[in-house]
């Protein structure tokens, strides 16, 4: 599996070129430059990938082609499937998907007195947080703030982003780090205890907070182990994914339906509250992209929300991470993390020179290295016809001494290891691929929605990035939010009088398909993307 | 010119798949819609864990579904799931101590340290050597050595001891973190610093500004050098 001999004399050329490189800063883009390459370039742009949504609250909103047939597909169910009286579980606080949000969520709703069920599709913990490599921002060191970092974000986010939601967010970050901290997450630290943190793409602080290159996993692993440390309170399902919520008669949200993937069983869950947990949609395949998502990404919350009226923003960007690995072809579209370049590792073309500044943000950066290779023929090619640049990171190595890679990136070493590249001897092929969603439904800085009793957190949602998140601002995204939804969903449980549990909202929205004349349904939500080849 | 297929055996049946495709993969074209055995498809949630053996070899390999290229004869099954008892306790009332480890998981002095975890470890991790370390009470050591643990799930299930190595190196980790890992003073003092409102009129001041002005303060700003 290792490099074909064509690559290798690609390899040579960056080889030579590095000593040089090593003292070379390739300019960063002025802002025309930046929107020009956007405009030409990321897959945003392509008018045909996208259309406008034809039902619903947000009718009009654009959206990926995928995304905007998926969002007006059938309900599984019809308002007289099932008895809604036939309850199967009681609850204050409904988390639906935990991952690093709805864990973060389950754990703060339970400290402010709720009994709370964290509903999983796959197991507890099957979620984009497992992956996430890089980091996770948080201004607090002395030589920053919250409000330089509220500048970061918001130029991150071509400045479209919430106030309010990213106030929320940079003065809530060093709490949640020292949550964290607190519940035994292993951060990089120096000797005396200080937060080893690097630049990541779009910052000016080096406020990146990781651990090693497992920062999702470490973050994920905790918060699941914490979660079990309280059996009595919190109910963990698996293989139970939400398919519909659960209104009552007064317009209030009052739970959902699960199925249990296994069985095929119904289950009913009533809950006071319910928080909408279920992270992103990659496995959509946006564009035909490779994707770093789990298996579950399907974009399961989107639809359940918007069919009890939540709005939406900003589901006309998705973030194409820069570096999906495009060689071997056994882990195309997997994350190379960002940390790679915040290290110091430069992009180089097949001659092996630099053509864009390595920390541009995702966006631009993207933009960049799918112009090398579409408008500039500079890419190298794989033998399964993927193309690729160069990720040169034996680079790091040299800057910071040996063995600074193996140190620090384990899981990629590890990665590319399985398939006989050394990454610390060897640069890595990269292209960009579909990584995350940087809209979902339209959140307040408490976590609640427009809908009563209706709650989100984490890449579900939108407005809190804007047009581009920053690396490392979605694990803190995921706990800021996962934790002031949780504790606001706990509060709001003890007022909640709930009426009496319908699905005619499931009815309506089946009308509102018809009247639109909107045909060849498919049932919503997907739940799991099909891989498999077309049989007899 | 398309590849030639091969034969590989998905629980004693035989498929012909393209030798190209990840365990995983050939599973879904062989028709599977898999529901168990996946989840992060990317090598770092432990769901896809595989025992095999190769056609003429007695031993037993094992790799993660995800990330294993198919051989030819490969005899496989998958292990989605390995009852793992764990412990009940709360963090914030334990001591970083030897006696803590012994008194959550007895058992964890059966271990015969005979490496049969280590061998079947799919991240290349000394899980032996660990629960060496954590029946001398080193706590720190197997938090270090333990970090890249995913949780699959395989030490478990061919331990001779019945030990839930996965379970002991969590805790440790948990512990060493919160316990012995020297404590960040710079973000307890940020902290208190926004708890104390210090920071609400330089984000409010920011919240009112502009777009332009933003744009502006944005293109100008220092970034913090190397």
């Amino acid at each position: 599996m290792s490099y074909t001999p064509e690559m290798r004399e690609s390899i040579n050329k960056v080889e030579a070129t590095r000593p040089a490189r090593l003292h070379e800063t390739f300019p960063m883009m002025s802002p025309q430059e930046k929107q020009t390459i956007l405009e030409k370039f990321h897959p945003d742009y392509r008018a045909e990938g996208m259309r406008e949504i034809r039902v619903g609250v947000s009718k009009g909103h654009r959206m990926p082609l995928e995304l905007a047939d998926v969002m007006e597909g059938a309900s599984h169910l019809t308002s007289d499937t099932l008895d809604l009286e036939q309850i199967d579980y009681d609850t204050d606080v409904l988390v639906i998907g935990g991952g690093g949000a709805g864990s973060s969520a389950a754990l703060l709703a339970r400290e402010n007195g709720a009994k709370v069920i964290i509903a999983n599709k796959l197991r507890h913990g099957d979620a984009n947080t497992m992956m996430a490599q890089g980091g996770i921002q948080a201004a607090d060191k002395p030589n920053d703030s919250p409000a330089i970092h509220y500048l970061d974000v918001m130029g991150g986010g071509h400045f479209a982003n919430y106030p309010d939601l990213v106030e929320a967010l940079v003065k809530d970050a060093p709490l949640v780090i020292k949550w964290l901290e607190d519940l035994g997450c292993m951060f990089d630290k120096e000797p005396d205890g200080t937060m080893k943190t690097i630049h990541g793409g779009g910052t000016s602080r080096k406020r990146m907070h990781s651990a090693r290159d497992y920062s999702g996993a470490e973050i994920m692993r905790t918060l699941r182990d914490e979660v079990r440390s309280y059996p009595e309170d919190i109910t963990v399902l698996e293989f139970a994914p939400a398919i519909e919520l659960i209104m009552d008669d007064k317009g209030q949200v009052a739970g959902a339906v699960l199925l249990n993937m296994e069985t095929g069983e119904h289950l009913v869950v009533r809950a006071k509250c319910t928080i909408l947990a279920t992270g992103g949609s990659g496995r959509l395949h946006y564009q035909g992209f490779a994707t770093t998502n789990h298996y579950g990404a399907t974009g399961d919350g989107l639809v359940l929300a918007y069919r009890v009226g939540a709005k939406l923003a900003f589901l006309d960007t998705m973030q194409y991470h820069p570096t999906g690995a495009a060689y071997p072809e056994q882990i195309v579209g997997l994350l190379v993390t960002e940390k790679v370049r915040g290290l110091g590792a430069q992009v180089c073309n097949m001659d092996g020179n630099q053509f864009v500044y390595p920390r541009e943000t995702r966006d631009v950066e993207s933009s960049a290295l799918i112009r090398e290779c579409a408008e500039r023929g500079k890419g190298v090619m794989t033998p399964s016809g993927m193309v690729g640049v160069w990720l040169d990171s034996p680079m790091i190595d040299v800057l910071h001494g040996p063995g600074t890679v193996e140190k620090e990136l384990p899981a990629m070493v590890r990665q590319f290891g399985r398939f006989d590249i050394d990454i610390t001897k060897e640069p890595m092929l990269v292209y960009p691929t579909l990584h995350y969603q940087n809209g979902g439904i339209s959140l307040k800085p408490d976590g609640s929605t427009d809908v009563p009793n209706l709650f989100a957190a984490g890449e579900i949602s939108g407005g809190v990035h804007g047009r581009n998140r920053l690396m490392g601002n979605s694990l803190l995204e995921i706990t800021v939010f996962g934790r002031r939804a949780g504790k606001a969903a706990a509060l709001r449980a003890k007022e909640v009088k709930l009426g009496k549990l319908t699905l005619s909202h499931v009815d309506k929205w089946q009308q509102e398909l018809e009247e639109a004349g909107i045909e060849n349904l498919i049932k919503s939500p997907i739940l799991l993307p099909d891989y498999r080849r077309k049989l007899r | 010119m398309a590849e030639e297929l091969i034969p590989i055996f998905i629980m004693g049946k035989k498929y012909m798949v393209p030798p190209s495709l990840t365990i995983m993969k050939a599973m879904e074209y062989a028709g599977y819609q898999l529901i168990r055995g996946v989840g992060c498809r990317g090598g770092f949630c432990g769901a896809c864990a595989t025992v095999y053996r190769l056609a003429g070899d007695y031993r037993l390999q094992i790799g993660l579904a995800c990330q294993t290229v198919v051989e030819p004869g490969m005899y496989l099954a998958q292990i989605p799931f390995y009852p793992a008892y764990r412990a009940d306790y709360y963090l914030q009332e334990m001591e970083p101590t030897f006696q803590t480890l012994v008194k959550t998981y007895p058992e964890l002095l059966r271990c015969l340290s005979c490496g049969t975890c280590t061998k079947v470890c799919p991240q290349d991790i000394d899980v032996k050597q660990y629960m060496a370390d954590a029946m001398r009470g080193d706590i720190a050591a197997v938090a270090d050595r333990s970090f890249d643990c995913i949780m699959c799930g395989l030490c478990v299930s061919r331990c001779p001891a019945e030990e839930v190595q996965p379970n002991i190196a969590i805790l440790c980790r948990r512990l060493y973190g919160k316990y012995l890992a020297p404590k960040a003073e710079h973000l307890a003092e940020r902290v208190a610093e926004i708890e104390a409102g210090q920071f609400d009129d330089d984000v409010a001041k920011m919240k009112n500004l502009s777009k332009e002005e933003l744009r502006k303060m944005y293109n100008e700003r220092d970034i913090e050098p190397e």
